[in-house]
């Protein structure tokens, strides 16, 4: 019995923390922000150079060869400091599908821009319905593999080359690449530290995925999330609890007032039952664990309403000065609500074990 | 990361298995059972079943083998909880104090004749423990225990009142927790007495509970005479020794717990399913749907949760800062459930007993639930420890009486 990282998981995480205190500071992050299409470029090319992006894709591919699990923490530093990057999208969410759905010549062909950071794909799934289930596909593949429709909310759409959307063909729903021909609408994203956008295919020349249907690829891809989404919370939770060990009023340190020390053992709740969650929906995933389905919806609806209390509680802990634009705060707050939104809200993922559990 | 199970864990289980289904009592589970309802009933019948996993070793699994025990690893506790909850056995209840917090408690501190006067009897079921260390005025400030243990030499002379002792009035030894020196600070001035129950001047008063059977008791000691060979350890060493105690209450049968609440829940789900509203199964309105299913999303963290935490006492021998936040995650997730299940029933909440859904075991779940998140270390402790010993914040006592304001 071993539910946890290994001690070079931990190494690498470490390791990504300091880079990216140095590297990425939240001033870097800010340089971004007043540009809805922008994201950093040269953080990316540095990410690249670590070998990062190749580390969960084969050998084959110019990957480093190891497992889905080893992007679990690094996601979450990333996380941590709201990174600027396609990392999520690219790599833990598009290029894994690809892996997981692409035949091994799809994979040869697609993969090694990926792994090596010198493209950047993204996954398009939701729609109008606003839902991320078979259901609500209705782009459409006609029997070219032409795609016709819209998609929605796609994250760092503006960044990518490469997309991996999910359409409806003759033999039902499936994963199609569209690397030139989607027409991209940048849309103001609510989280300003990275962009999102809107994708429209007018008979846009795809190719489909040789493994039908969307799952496993969007647990792996809704896992990938969740493990980011305890990242930022976990920021959130270090910089209240430091605020409020050095903040005064009344003379005493607001730390030291019972109900914010509650409030605070009540963030540390659900973060780490949010991240014991995250944690075993990510190795669900990478283990092809029977309860996968289940894992998987667990993680992002609990995820989703904890870590977004929990984002609320780290502003009141601050006060008036995470009202401002200035402080950092709602950086972290707007990543954390736009994650509850984006691959499945709560009550999508409830619904969904609602039917798994026989309800 | 790697659940997977040992072929040695995987032989235990399926031996752990045997045995319960060979052993449990006849036409359990099944209705025709008729349920110990009362206190008394439920006292006779767990005697009866204790006894019988005595005596074939499944008392006390986690005790070494010089003491009688089955000096089990820490895996095979768990799977041993786990069988037992899979199964829906019924749980250790009248000997809990015994096995779980006296036979460890003496282990540690007991002189050599303690251990092979007290252990023997309790692996044998043949003596019931109870733990006497909440007072009128020593709660969550245990420290400020007040009953009076005085030395008079070859004995003791106690005097003062506990509360909340469960099974005292069935019990035949107590763990008491008591001053000996009231010139010191308060945590300092504390013994630890092990206590026949029928020595003269011990008075249990059963009260009745919020269920409305009465489980645990006011005990009253006047004057009570005390040998000295009673005492535990050294003197004003008590809480020290307490602590050892306390440290027990939580412990293997985490995952026990977590597939015993998921039998609750299933339970609720057939419930849903079988009462409508407006015409519909309960479980398909949408509202309580949701519910239903975000209550067995937080069913399942429990598990993930109970997963880190044995990894971290099997790599680190303990279960690292997740113990405290263990417990205040899954005694709410416990309440939220029961309150859930009550609304389940709409107005058919508003019945109990016989008349009610399910015979009133939502009734008496939901009210149960509270005893989670007030006893061993209330929630407003746990979140205290959590904040201060966890998140490292600044301790903030700072009310002093008013005339020293
Ligand atoms: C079912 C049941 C069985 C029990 N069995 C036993 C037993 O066998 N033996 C035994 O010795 N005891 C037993 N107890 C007692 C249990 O340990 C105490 O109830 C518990 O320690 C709380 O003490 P109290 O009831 O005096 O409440 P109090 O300590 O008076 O607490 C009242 C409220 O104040 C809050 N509070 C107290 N201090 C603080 C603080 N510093 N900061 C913030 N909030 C605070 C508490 O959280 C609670 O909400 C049992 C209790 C129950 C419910």
């Amino acid at each position: 019995m071993d539910f946890d990282f290994s001690p070079e998981q931990y190494t690498l995480r470490d390791e990504a923390r300091r880079f990216l205190e140095q590297q990425c500071p939240t001033s870097h992050v800010r340089e971004f922000i007043d540009d809805p299409a922008g994201w950093s470029r040269d953080l990316w090319k540095q990410m690249a150079d670590l070998g990062w992006m190749g580390l969960a894709f084969p050998e084959s591919v110019g990957g480093l060869g190891q497992s889905f699990l080893d992007l679990v923490l690094l996601l979450g530093e990333l996380g941590r400091a709201v990174a600027p990057v396609p990392f999520l999208s690219s790599v833990a969410q598009a290029g894994q599908v690809i892996l997981r759905h692409g035949s091994g010549d799809q994979q040869a062909r697609l993969l090694p821009g990926i792994a090596s950071g010198e493209r950047v794909a993204t996954l398009a799934v939701a729609e109008g319905a606003g839902t991320y289930g078979d259901a609500g596909i209705e782009t459409r593949a006609d029997a070219d593999g032409r795609l016709t429709g819209e998609k929605r909310y796609v994250l760092d759409a503006p960044a990518a080359d490469l997309f991996v959307v999910a359409a409806r063909g003759p033999a039902g729903v499936g994963w199609y690449v569209v690397e030139d021909g989607a027409s991209v609408t940048t849309q103001r994203s609510y989280d300003i530290t990275r962009p999102i956008g809107s994708l429209t295919l007018d008979g846009t020349p795809a190719e489909r995925l040789a493994v039908p249907g969307l799952d496993p690829g969007l647990r792996i891809a809704t896992a990938a999330l969740t493990a980011e989404m305890v990242g930022t919370a976990s920021k959130i939770l270090d910089l209240s609890v430091s605020y409020a060990k050095e903040r005064e009023q009344f003379g005493r340190p607001i730390g030291s007032f019972q109900a914010i020390k509650h409030k605070c053992a009540e963030m540390l709740t659900d973060l780490e039952s949010s991240r014991s969650a995250a944690f075993y929906a990510c190795w669900a995933v990478a283990t092809d664990a029977e309860d996968v389905d289940l894992a998987v919806a667990v993680a992002k609806s609990y995820g989703s309403d904890a870590l977004a209390r929990l984002g609320g509680e780290g502003v009141q802990v601050h006060g008036g000065i995470a009202f401002t634009w200035e402080h950092d705060m709602h950086l972290y707050l707007k990543r954390i609500k736009t994650a509850e939104a984006l691959f499945g809200d709560a009550a999508e993922h409830r619904e969904r074990i609602a039917v798994l559990a026989g309800l | 990361m790697d659940l997977s199970q040992s072929p040695s864990e995987q032989s235990f289980r399926a031996e752990v298995r045997a045995w319960i289904e060979k052993n449990l009592p006849e036409g359990w589970g099944t209705p025709a059972f008729k349920d110990p309802r009362t206190f008394e009933e439920r006292v006779a019948f767990s005697k009866e079943w204790e006894a019988k996993l005595a005596k074939d070793g499944w008392v006390g699994i986690h005790w070494p083998k010089e003491y009688g025990g089955r000096g089990a690893t820490y895996m095979e506790q768990i799977i041993f909880h786990e069988e037992m909850a899979r199964a829906r056995a019924p749980q250790l209840f009248i000997n809990f104090v015994g096995t779980n917090l006296a036979g460890p408690t003496i282990m540690a501190h007991g002189s050599e004749e303690q251990k092979q006067r007290y252990l023997p009897p309790i692996l044998s079921m043949e003596e019931v423990w109870c733990q006497g260390f909440s007072e009128p005025n020593a709660g969550s400030d245990l420290a400020n225990v007040q009953t009076r243990a005085e030395d008079r030499g070859d004995h003791f002379v106690v005097n003062g009142q506990k509360i909340w002792t469960s099974f005292a009035h069935v019990a035949d030894w107590c763990l008491l927790l008591c001053r000996t020196d009231t010139s010191v600070a308060k945590h300092k001035g504390l013994s630890y007495l092990l206590v026949d129950m029928k020595l003269p001047g011990i008075d249990p008063r059963p009260l009745k509970q919020i269920t409305g059977d009465a489980e645990f008791n006011e005990v009253f000691f006047t004057d009570c005479v005390v040998p000295k060979e009673y005492l535990l350890g050294e003197m004003n060493m008590g809480w020290t020794y307490a602590n050892t105690t306390l440290s027990h209450e939580r412990g293997p049968a985490f995952l026990g717990h977590q597939i015993r609440f998921r039998n609750v829940l299933l339970d609720l789900f057939k419930a849903a399913q079988n009462t409508k509203r407006d015409g519909i199964p309960v479980s398909e309105h949408p509202v309580f749907r949701q519910k239903l299913a975000g209550a067995y999303a937080e069913l399942e963290i429990m598990r993930y949760i109970g997963l880190r935490n044995i990894t971290s006492i099997l790599k680190h021998g303990r279960p690292g800062t997740e113990g405290s936040v263990a417990k205040l995650y899954w005694s709410h997730m416990v309440r939220r459930m029961q309150e859930l299940a009550l609304s389940v029933g709409g107005p058919a909440g508003a019945l109990d007993g016989e008349d009610a859904m399910g015979r009133g075991q939502w009734q008496r779940g939901y009210l149960m639930s509270f005893a989670q998140t007030i006893a061993a270390g209330s929630s407003e402790i746990q979140k205290n420890i959590i904040s201060e010993r966890v998140l490292g914040m600044p301790r903030g006592e700072t009310w002093a009486p008013r005339e020293k304001r």
